[in-house]
């Protein structure tokens, strides 16, 4: 099947050297780190992980939201989903890729990360999350390619195909557990030692994950004609719904246990975040941001009239993806380290060249999801289901 | 055609699947034999005079540090002894250095005599008996020894992830970002103690190189008796005297991590 990523019209290929130039530029930032250090990024003794672990933490919940299509279709028999369940399997099968490339670009020492393999450490969270998440890139590719050519060859597929789809259900709850379980099991950390990070985590990955698989859908349809359906939509928007709601209602939660108790441990870093502190307020902007769009988007979620809008929904989408990104993409790191553990305010700000890797990841990751929908479409199209 | 290429995928998973089976029998008898396998509580060979404790610890007598001369005698001396480079800014490295009350102690009462709140308190890395650092770490890189508490770093496993930087609540790790070298005083530079690379993260060792030579720490050493250390398990040690005859406190003990480091205040 892989032939057919090779054939495409000009914008196709432009589009993949584009991101192949993104690539490189910041390949080259990578090699300058390679030689420098992180010294060259903006991270610091005080806050000792930034963008490329935040961006880890937000793509993972990216990956693990397949199971929001995954699920209803082989544990609900629900058929809407059918036909772009495998943009949704290979969106995880890109998002993973890019959580493995922002964990080894973080690494102080990355020609030493098979040192988790040779010395296997059960009691760190670090260890099970190499395992759930190499785990969720082989059953989704596993999955994905099997259920592709089956449908490629016009048949059913084998039976023992379906073992590995249940778990990959299971098996995206974990992935975003683990992660979540990262933050939350660390004493001294006030925003992040939480009992509801994990489902947190889950709620923010079940929205903003299928909202940015809608939101690509929309593309496709412009770009290629490619119609997930009606009745796929209809439901996808629904859920993003609901799960943008709980997200939401989650962060209340956190809210209301930080400031009624009144603790000044668990209060500093949202009054960090949101007000600043010791004259220091450089995230306020974007907080405040990340609070406006996720209110503003669930206004235009939760009423059927809006939802079902699809001149509205693209727009409601973006504002629901860029509120959950300033929320784990920044505000989540940033509110752990600070204030740090001396009650006081060290700021951090990404450098140029961090930006410039971050970006080159995110183009890798574009580039494994242009591929694979390529191939995933093409497929599609040689058997008539578009 | 389909059927040769399944065929040859096959035989070539099954070679991948040898190889990394035989790789991974390899390794395991690398790692018994040259002992990197799990801490194993008991210490290697040692010197005729080094000191033998089994947990430990220390006191230190903030009255005692008034003079910012003092503050600096150990931090000097430490940093020296270790070869931890000076890089200002906040990607510094520091084994001990200086705070404020407020600082070291994050929940702390109002209206405290001045000598207090103006006082210089020494941090360093507290040896926990229970260290998040050690349980975050996915090499076991940072490990405690079995016999006598110590909290150490193995430079040489570690991979830079800075999980035990996130975890350590008392902020006493220090990664370094910058090649350490070129940040070294050669003139003062300690032949005797290794230089770290880049990548990696460092702390407070309670001179495990100096114990084992029956020496005491090297800031013990420049306190001019300002800084107490022994066993904890002692009744008859110095520092168990001094717990039990001056009021001491200790850094967030409510996180259950018990440091080994005690506060005369």
């Amino acid at each position: 099947m892989l032939e057919k990523a090779l054939k495409g019209s000009p914008l196709y290929w432009f589009w993949l050297f584009f991101l192949a130039c993104v690539a490189g530029v910041g390949s080259m930032a990578y090699l300058y780190q390679l030689n420098f250090g992180l010294s060259v990024t903006g991270m610091s003794r005080d806050v000792s992980w930034g963008f490329y672990i935040a961006q880890f933490t937000y793509l993972v919940g990216v990956a693990a939201s397949a199971v929001m299509l995954v699920l209803p279709t082989y544990l609900h028999h629900y058929k809407a989903f059918k036909k772009m369940i495998i943009l949704g399997e290979f969106m995880a099968i890109a998002a993973v890729s890019m959580c493995l490339l922002f964990i080894i670009v973080d690494l102080g020492q990355p020609q030493r990360a098979m040192n988790v393999i040779l010395h296997p450490t059960p009691g760190s969270i670090l260890f099970w999350d190499m395992i759930v998440l190499n785990g969720y890139l082989f059953i989704n590719l596993l999955v994905g390619w099997v259920t592709l050519q089956a449908e490629r060859n016009e048949v059913a597929p084998p039976k023992w195909i379906k073992f590995f789809i249940y778990l990959s259900i299971f098996w995206a709850f974990s992935i975003h557990t683990v992660t979540a379980f990262l933050y939350a099991g660390l004493p001294g950390r006030h925003y992040w030692l939480t009992a509801i990070m994990a489902a947190r985590f889950l709620a923010s990955a079940f929205c903003s994950g299928p909202a940015i698989l809608l939101l690509l859908a929309f593309l496709l349809k412009r770009l290629v004609n490619f119609d997930p359906g009606k009745e796929a939509i209809k439901s996808l928007a629904k859920i993003i719904t609901y799960a943008m709601a709980i997200n939401v209602f989650f962060f209340l939660l956190e809210v209301f246990t930080a400031f009624y108790s009144d603790i000044p441990g668990h209060k500093a870093p949202i009054v960090y975040l949101f007000s600043g502190m010791d004259g220091f307020a450089q995230w306020t902007p974007f907080m405040w941001l990340a609070a406006i769009l996720a209110f503003l988007s669930l206004a235009l979620l939760i009423p059927a009239k809006l939802r079902d809008n699809h001149e509205l929904l693209p727009w409601t989408l973006l504002f629901l993806v860029i509120a959950t990104w300033i929320d784990k993409g920044i505000g989540l790191l940033v509110g752990g380290f600070t204030p740090n553990m001396f009650e006081t305010v060290t700021e951090y700000v990404p450098s140029i060249p961090e930006l410039a890797i971050v970006l080159a990841i995110y183009a890798m990751g574009a580039m494994i999801l242009t591929v694979l929908w390529k191939i995933a479409l093409g497929v599609k199209q040689e058997v008539g289901h578009f | 055609m389909s059927k040769t290429r399944r065929d040859f995928l096959k035989l070539a998973g099954a070679c991948a699947c040898t190889v990394a089976a035989s790789q991974l029998v390899g390794a395991n008898a690398h790692a018994a034999s040259a002992g990197h396998g799990p801490a194993v509580p008991q210490p290697g060979n040692q010197h005729e005079h080094a000191l033998h404790g089994t947990h430990w610890g220390m006191v230190i007598d903030t009255k005692r540090f008034t003079d910012p001369l003092l503050v600096q005698k150990c931090v000097d001396a430490c940093h020296l002894t270790h070869n931890v480079p000076k890089i200002d800014g906040p990607q510094e490295l520091k084994w001990i250095w200086p705070a404020n009350y407020l600082e070291t102690f994050t929940e702390h009462n109002h209206y405290l005599p001045d000598s207090v709140e103006q006082r210089s308190f020494l941090l360093l890395c507290n040896h926990c008996e229970n260290p998040p650092c050690v349980r975050v770490c996915p090499t076991k890189a940072t490990f405690k020894r079995g016999w006598d508490g110590i909290v150490q770093m193995d430079m040489h496993r570690c991979i830079g992830c800075r999980f035990c930087m996130a975890a350590c609540p008392y902020g006493a790790r220090s990664f370094n970002f910058h090649n350490p070298r070129p940040y070294i005083d050669e003139a003062k530079m300690n032949p005797a103690y290794p230089t770290r690379m880049r990548g990696v993260v460092e702390k407070c060792t309670f001179c495990v190189e100096r114990l084992a030579q029956g020496l005491m720490p090297a800031c013990v050493e420049a306190s001019d008796g300002a800084i107490l250390f022994g066993d904890l398990d002692d009744p008859a040690s110095t520092v168990r005297k001094a717990l039990a005859s001056k009021f001491t406190v200790r850094r967030k003990v409510s996180l259950g991590t018990e440091p080994s480091v005690y506060y005369i205040i």
